[in-house]
């Protein structure tokens, strides 16, 4: 059977641009600002990089297919360069893609790029865009939040949950992301808000309201990745490894069979065992130190966390509310801001997870700081809840 | 002996009240204050002449298989296409065996619906096997006009044949005559009329009774002994005028529904033939008129079994399962009459991919899925592989009609921010009794009681309307039960 990833790979340098409105910038802004931080964290030059691999979601609406839009504003010198798309999961996808291209001893270092610019669409919320001819035939009018509002109302049938219950426990959420946000300089959005905030918000999607929603947003994050050998050749201290990178697709299963009840994201639950299984985690409660996890909408964070086996069955309204997952919990969750207030540039977002657990672990992340932390738990969600894919990657000191 | 061999109907659920109109508009003109009274029958955003056929279809022979008739005709002056028989998709949309089966659109007329039904029962008479006609009407009309008034949205079906009659064939004649009551010209929306009075007069007055004599005369049977007298216009006094002028028992006279429904146009003939079929008695004599360019006149004589043979819900059903609607800019946005901002979302591209929609048309049109042949399992959609993990055959599955399937609602919300005519957009996993899943959009939720476990049957509706290339694409919609 096969070892996995654990180990065999570190994080040589990592950089991310402002998320937000970026009015300003076009999509090589971005990955240049991104990639200037990552490249002088790294302490390597441009053309020690080998290969790269660009994630962007929704080529539409920024920068057409292909990969030369990352090797034409970086001028990288005519090396591999591959764009990855797989919905949210996209930047987590670049990631896995340079991780096992080091890993394998293809090449040495590598670069892994999310971006997206989707705030030139002229209106607010996700560009609207084909799901495919056929799927466009038949899938239900939607829009995101309408898809992930699903699972609130699948988890509050299964668990008999009350509705201002469950409302409240995902206002909890946001507050605590947008307290956690507040001190993110890089975030889009960085104000605090108040629970009634949260509570009276216009309603997008039942009951999913406009502060359950992330923000959407340009941005950019990278990562270069190396082995952990050359990464100390290069005079690098205090590593950060990487523990295990999995990936879990619907098959059709959850929405065409009868099992699935609407209340959990089933390849969360799948992929989360593989990476702890990969990164040797037994107990996730006490050994994951903090996570960043696809909050594309409250609720999802919500049931993300039993789907990581943090909570309970049943149990996440109950732990959000106690506060286990808030910047001074158990297991903080988001301590960037996540999706919510950092922003979700969909390409960049799972990059953008890695960026931030290698900033805590390395304890380089100023004022939200956490004490200590080993391992770091990033997940991402792309699709819907009942057809998605998953990405879950765990990092950690390479000591640890 | 022919005659009818089933019937059914449909109305859609919003009632729209007449007196928004005239508030809205007898600033305007004050006439239209005299025929506030009462609500019409207006279409959803997502219903038209086909989607409303297809109920009035499933109202008369259910969605069992084996309906198939030997012949489907669509009567109606509103149909979406021009140029695409209407009536296949209707057929597609019953899940009608193809094989030997003869569908036309009959258009152009007010008494399309009862000209279809001749050439119906000339169809059933001549042995060629039962003929369904199918009669859907869904007017467009200018705002403050006596017709926006006047018309309603409907639709009414009628099967014919020699098996188990409800009604048998009395007689019939048609009078052909170029009087232009109203008229609508080729690539024009509104109607344009004349003068009632004159319509009155000239029109009613002596072309029905011409026709329905010269019926009368042929069958031998006397004006006195008809029970029942439908005789469809939007001119309040007409069927009791004509009645008294032919001698009609003042009882026999069917109301026409305008304070109900409003005229349902083509359809109207057979949406009130429906209805007088479900109150009818053994040996009721039933004559039916169609006017428009002249006059068709039907007599039928009600048998035993009349009184034993139900619809699904029928004109009476449909009549009780309406729902009031009090806001006029709903109406006239559900319409397309109004220059409306529909928000940049409304703007995506909605190109109809022909060569995909005919491979998926069992999906689209019909509803069918699959059933496994080694499992048993139900899905929807119909896939290679089966779904379900334990199995996973392959190409195991035999064609499965879901269309009369009813199911239970998993997970659903109401979504304000994609675009919809009619938001919030209900959407969610239907879970189906027997077996299969889908996430499908709803209609006709209640907001007030719907939640999780709402019971669900699924409707052909429109699901996307592409305005810039003048298409519209169908699909399946759950409806809560209630």
């Amino acid at each position: 059977m096969a070892k996995g990833i654990r180990d065999k790979v570190v994080i040589l340098g990592a950089g991310c641009s402002k998320f937000g409105e970026r009015w300003d910038a076009e999509p090589a802004d971005l990955m240049t600002e991104a990639f200037e931080e990552c490249l002088a964290d790294a302490g390597i030059e441009k053309n020690q990089i080998e290969a790269a691999w660009q994630s962007t979601g929704i080529d539409a609406f920024s920068v057409g297919p292909g990969a030369m839009p990352l090797s034409i504003a970086l001028r990288l010198p005519y090396i591999p360069v591959t764009r990855l798309e797989n919905y949210c999961a996209s930047g987590t996808e670049a990631f896995r893609a340079a991780t096992y291209a080091v890993a394998s001893g293809a090449c040495d270092i590598a670069l892994a790029m999310g971006f997206e610019k989707l705030k030139d669409t002229g209106y607010g919320g996700l560009p609207q865009r084909s799901r495919g001819v056929t799927n466009d035939l038949y899938y239900p009018n939607l829009s995101a939040p309408g898809m992930f509002a699903q699972l609130a109302a699948g988890y509050r049938a299964k668990y008999k949950t009350d509705k201002q219950d469950l409302k409240r426990a995902m206002a909890h959420v946001s507050v605590k992301s947008h307290a956690n946000g507040a001190k993110n300089p890089k975030a889009h959005l960085q104000r605090p808000i108040s629970e009634e905030q949260a509570l009276n918000a216009p309603m997008v999607a039942e009951p999913i309201g406009l502060f359950d929603c992330c923000g959407v947003s340009d941005g950019a994050a990278c990562a270069i990745v190396t082995t952990p050998e050359i990464a100390r050749s290069l005079g690098k201290r205090d590593l950060v490894s990487v523990k295990a990178l999995q990936l879990c697709a619907s098959n059709g299963e959850e929405g065409g069979f009868s099992k699935w009840d609407g209340s959990y994201v089933a390849t969360t639950r799948i992929a989360a065992k593989r990476a702890y299984e990969e990164a040797g985690i037994q107990n996730p409660r006490r050994e994951v130190s903090m996570t960043e996890v696809h909050d594309c909408f409250s609720i999802t964070e919500l049931v993300t966390m039993e789907d990581l086996f943090l909570s309970s069955e049943g149990g996440a309204v109950k732990d959000v509310l106690d506060g286990v997952f808030d910047a001074d919990g158990e297991i903080p969750c988001q301590i960037d801001g996540g999706l919510k207030c950092f922003g979700h540039p969909i390409g960049a977002s799972g990059l953008r997870m890695i960026y931030e657990m290698y900033l805590q672990l390395t304890g380089r992340a100023g004022e939200r700081q956490l004490a200590d932390p080993k391992i770091g738990l990033t997940h991402n969600l792309g699709g819907f809840p009942h057809q998605n894919v998953v990405s879950v990657a765990i990092v950690g000191r390479y000591d640890a | 002996m022919i005659g009818i061999t089933a019937y059914g109907a449909y109305l859609p659920r919003a009632r729209l009240q007449k007196q928004v109109i005239a508030d809205a508009n007898a600033w305007f003109d004050s006439g239209l204050r005299g025929l506030a009274k009462g609500e019409k029958a207006m279409c959803n955003w997502d219903e038209d002449a086909i989607t409303m056929a297809t109920e009035a279809c499933a109202d008369a022979l259910g969605r069992e298989a084996g309906t198939t008739p030997a012949a489907l005709l669509l009567a109606s002056t509103s149909l979406p296409f021009a140029d695409r028989q209407n009536s296949v998709i209707l057929a597609e949309a019953m899940n009608f065996d193809p094989a030997n089966l003869r569908t036309l659109d009959v258009t152009s007329s007010q008494r399309s619906a009862t000209s279809a039904l001749l050439n119906a029962l000339d169809i059933a008479a001549a042995g060629r096997g039962d003929a369904l006609v199918v009669a859907s009407e869904h007017r467009l009309t200018k705002c403050a006009s006596r017709e926006e008034m006047l018309y309603g949205d409907g639709a009414a079906a009628v099967a014919v044949g020699q098996g188990e009659i409800l009604a048998e064939l009395v007689g019939s004649v048609s009078q052909p005559v170029d009087f232009i009551d109203h008229y609508r010209a080729e690539g024009r929306d509104y109607d344009i009329g004349w003068e009632e009075r004159w319509v009155r007069d000239e029109g009613y007055m002596k072309i029905v009774p011409r026709a329905v004599g010269a019926l009368l005369d042929q069958a031998g049977v006397a004006a006195a002994d008809i029970a029942h007298f439908v005789m469809p216009t939007d001119q309040r006094q007409v069927p009791g005028g004509l009645a008294k002028k032919l001698g009609i028992p003042d009882a026999a006279v069917t109301d026409n529904l305008l304070q109900r429904v409003g005229i349902t146009g083509a359809a109207h003939p057979l949406l009130l033939l429906a209805q007088r079929l479900e109150e009818a008695k053994p040996g009721d004599l039933l004559l039916v008129v169609g006017f428009g360019q002249g006059c068709d006149a039907l007599l039928f004589r009600a048998t035993s079994r009349v009184a034993q043979w139900r619809p699904q819900r029928g004109v009476s059903g449909w009549l009780a399962a309406g729902a009031p609607e009090t806001n006029y800019n709903k109406f006239q946005s559900f319409n397309g009459l109004l220059d409306k901002e529909l928000g940049k979302r409304s703007e995506v591209d909605k190109t109809a991919f022909l060569s995909a929609m005919y491979r998926n048309r069992a999906l689209t049109n019909s509803f069918v899925g699959g059933k496994c042949g080694q499992c048993q399992t139900v899905q929807i959609p119909r896939a290679h592989y089966c779904v379900n993990p334990e199995c996973g055959a392959l190409d195991s599955q035999e064609a499965y009609p879901m269309a009369g399937q009813r199911g239970k609602v998993a997970t659903w919300t109401a979504d304000r921010l994609t675009f919809d005519f009619n938001p919030p957009a209900y959407f969610g996993m239907v879970v189906f009794d027997c077996g299969g899943r889908l996430m499908m959009d709803l209609t006709e939720v209640d907001p007030e009681t719907f939640d999780t476990g709402a019971e669900v049957s699924v409707h052909f509706r429109i699901k996307q309307i592409d305005t810039q290339r003048g298409f519209r694409k169908y699909f399946w919609k759950a409806i809560p039960k209630r």
